[in-house]
């Protein structure tokens, strides 16, 4: 039993940094209806620079907002340069713009930092909750940020004028137009914004699986099917997707399938709602009119 | 009809350059019968995986460039079939050319298999299920439950098959003719698959869907065909690579690899044959020259790394989406059309009425 509860614990941590990763995909999605495939290593070069800011000498807390902000600033830059002139593109010229994407800050993380497996710091304490081992510092900081996170999202998406325009520059970029939104920006915002949240989730990630430049490939596939669970146009049904699928992932791995068919636990997620439920548990089937 | 008579596979011209290309390629060893280069054999290596590498790009290239579906997992059928033909070689004492028809055949029923959700997927969502397909396969391979047959992480080694018949052919000049053949083989199957009904309906799905189904094409028929065929081709290359390099081993079948096919496509032009061969070669050049190409930058621009190849493979990714979205056959041919028409306002008088060449033009 307690191996159970712990195996949920250590799922609900996990399944947080899921839901971080999967928040910034929706994100994408939501604003320009695309899938990011470069998301992880967008988050992968954000946590490098927080590293690097530390390494410096920079305090944690200051790294970590600096870090936000560069990769904001970052996200809408990547939109207005290169993604700007592919708007109107085919889904295939975006597909391999983005594995472009994907493939550049990976060689260019091994480039200026090498290969080589670096320790990042945790602002969270290496202690228990409880003093009986099951409940650290870390994993109900991990869970805490991610929580923050989406509530602030979904107050800002909600209740701003800014998330409405937004919303309406995604759902119908022709109508946002007439009533003044200007689409282009507010798509840039998205990635913007995508991009900071992948900076969060990478710099919470990075403690516990150490960083590298590939740090992000599994974990973003574990994001994907997290989004894919909640449904990819919903940012709370997202974050409840990456926590089903942290949960399910470390249950099935210590009682099924063991840990070494992880990632083939999250193919057969990932197949089986796009073959049984395209809009995932919380979403919206949509119907287009031809 | 119009637009169908000037469609690639029927234009004047095309058979005669491939010809004269795959005689050329078929040369290509004699030339280390007259030289005698010490690295010759290397060369022909090289050969053989460019070929092997066409013909990958070609599989892709029958989903993506004619078919319409993006596929970003494709190493995951290169695997299977390289894995079929190195158990069927090492465990079933197959012969090593035998072993390609059955790769293709299980490659096949593999696409096939995969291709049944990918019914239901489209665009982004396929590219997705794909993607974490290459993503899951490396893994898949080292599981302990199979490693029996696969290797395990340390993969399988194979012998490197001798020429047959005492032929004066060194190894890898033997190979390269085995890939050569096959390659042609796989090339001439496409080529006739294209130019014929199955083609035609192949490309409509690929350019409307909707409007495919209701003239009476099974869509959901030929797209999963066509995933099958395509993974098919793909898995035949994969083969022939477990061949010649006498070595399979997980690691070599990443997202990395379904990238560079990714690439070898762009590169070489979306839905063009010659496309692929273009591909292959680039691919490998590429892969050659990484290590120069790194000390170069290193240098020029004074960093502290080597810049790994596939950094060169995005930079020419976004370059070419911008600047050559057809590829470089697309630009040839475009090239071609553009002098075509120079020299023929050229040597034409300018009197409209007569002039023939403005029916004959083909509105753009």
């Amino acid at each position: 039993m307690e191996l159970f509860i712990q195996q949920i614990v250590a799922g609900l941590t996990s399944g947080a940094i899921y839901a971080c990763v999967a928040l910034g995909l929706v994100m994408i999605y939501v604003s320009t209806d695309h899938i990011n495939f470069a998301q992880g290593e967008m988050a992968m070069f954000a946590t490098y620079l927080a590293w690097a800011l530390i390494d410096a000498g920079v305090p944690y807390w200051g790294a970590f907002g600096a870090t936000v902000l560069i990769a904001f600033v970052g996200g809408l830059f990547i939109q207005r340069v290169l993604l700007k002139p592919l708007e109107t593109a085919p889904v295939l010229s975006l597909v391999v713009c983005f594995i472009a994407l994907l493939s550049i800050f990976n060689a260019l993380a091994g480039t200026i930092w090498s290969y080589t497996i670096k320790q990042f710091p945790s602002p969270f304490p290496p202690k228990d909750i409880f003093g009986d081992g099951l409940v650290s510092v870390q994993q109900l900081g991990v869970v805490a940020v991610t929580l923050i996170m989406l509530g602030i999202l979904t107050v800002f998406f909600r209740y701003t004028t800014l998330g409405l325009a937004m919303r309406a520059a995604a759902q119908n970029a022709a109508s946002a137009r007439l009533m003044g939104v200007r689409v282009s920006w507010m798509l840039a915002l998205g990635w913007g914004l995508a991009a900071s949240i992948g900076g969060i989730a990478g710099m919470l990630v990075a403690p516990i699986v150490f960083l590298d430049p590939n740090m992000m490939t599994g974990i973003l596939v574990y994001g994907f099917a997290g989004a894919l669970v909640g449904g990819i146009a919903n940012p709370i049904g997202a974050v409840a997707g990456g926590f089903i699928v942290g949960v399910l992932e470390n249950l099935v791995g210590s009682y099924v399938i063991g840990n070494e068919l992880k990632l083939t636990f999250a193919l057969i997620v990932v197949v089986g709602v796009l073959l049984l439920k395209p809009a995932g548990l919380f979403g919206q089937v949509i119907v287009r009119r031809v | 009809m119009a637009a169908l008579s000037k469609s690639w596979a029927t234009k004047s011209g095309l058979p005669l350059t491939a010809i004269l290309f795959w005689a050329a390629a078929a040369l290509l060893p004699l030339a280390g019968s007259i030289w005698e280069d010490p690295s010759f054999d290397y060369y022909m290596f090289m050969g053989q995986s460019m070929l092997i590498y066409a013909i990958a790009v070609l599989g892709l290239n029958l989903l993506i460039g004619f078919n319409g579906q993006i596929s970003l997992g494709h190493s995951a059928f290169f695997a299977i079939g390289a894995y079929t033909a190195a158990i069927l070689m090492n465990f079933g004492g197959w012969p090593y050319w035998s072993t390609l028809p059955m790769a293709g055949v299980i490659c096949f029923g593999a696409g096939f298999l995969f291709g049944f959700p990918a019914l239901k997927l489209e665009g982004h969502y396929l590219a997705l299920a794909t993607f974490t397909l290459a993503i899951a396969v490396p893994q898949l391979l080292k599981y302990k439950a199979i490693a029996g047959w696969t290797g395990g992480v340390g993969g399988l080694l194979l012998e490197k098959p001798d020429p047959p018949w005492d032929l004066p052919l060194s190894a890898d000049q033997w190979l390269y003719y085995v890939c050569l053949v096959t390659a042609m083989v796989m090339f001439w199957i496409v080529y006739n698959l294209l130019r014929g009904r199955s083609g035609r309906a192949m490309m409509a799905i690929r350019d409307h869907a909707m409007a495919a189904g209701t003239m009476g094409i099974d869509t959901a028929l030929y797209k999963t065909v066509t995933f099958g065929i395509s993974a098919g081709i793909t898995g035949v290359a994969g083969a022939l690579s477990a061949i010649t390099i006498a070595f399979v081993a997980p690691d070599s079948f990443t997202l990395q690899l379904a990238i560079s096919f990714l690439v070898g496509l762009v590169v070489g032009g979306m839905a063009s044959l010659p496309g692929c061969l273009i591909g292959g070669v680039f691919i490998v050049l590429v892969q050659n020259s990484a290590q120069s190409i790194s000390d170069w930058m290193k240098v020029s621009f004074s960093l502290r790394y080597d810049v790994p190849a596939w950094a060169i493979y995005g930079v020419l990714l976004l370059l070419l989406m911008y600047l050559l979205p057809t590829g470089l056959a697309g630009g040839a041919a475009s090239l071609r059309g553009a002098l075509a028409r120079l020299t023929a306002s050229g040597a034409t008088p300018r009197e409209p009425a007569v002039s023939p060449n403005q029916q004959k033009e083909p509105s753009r």
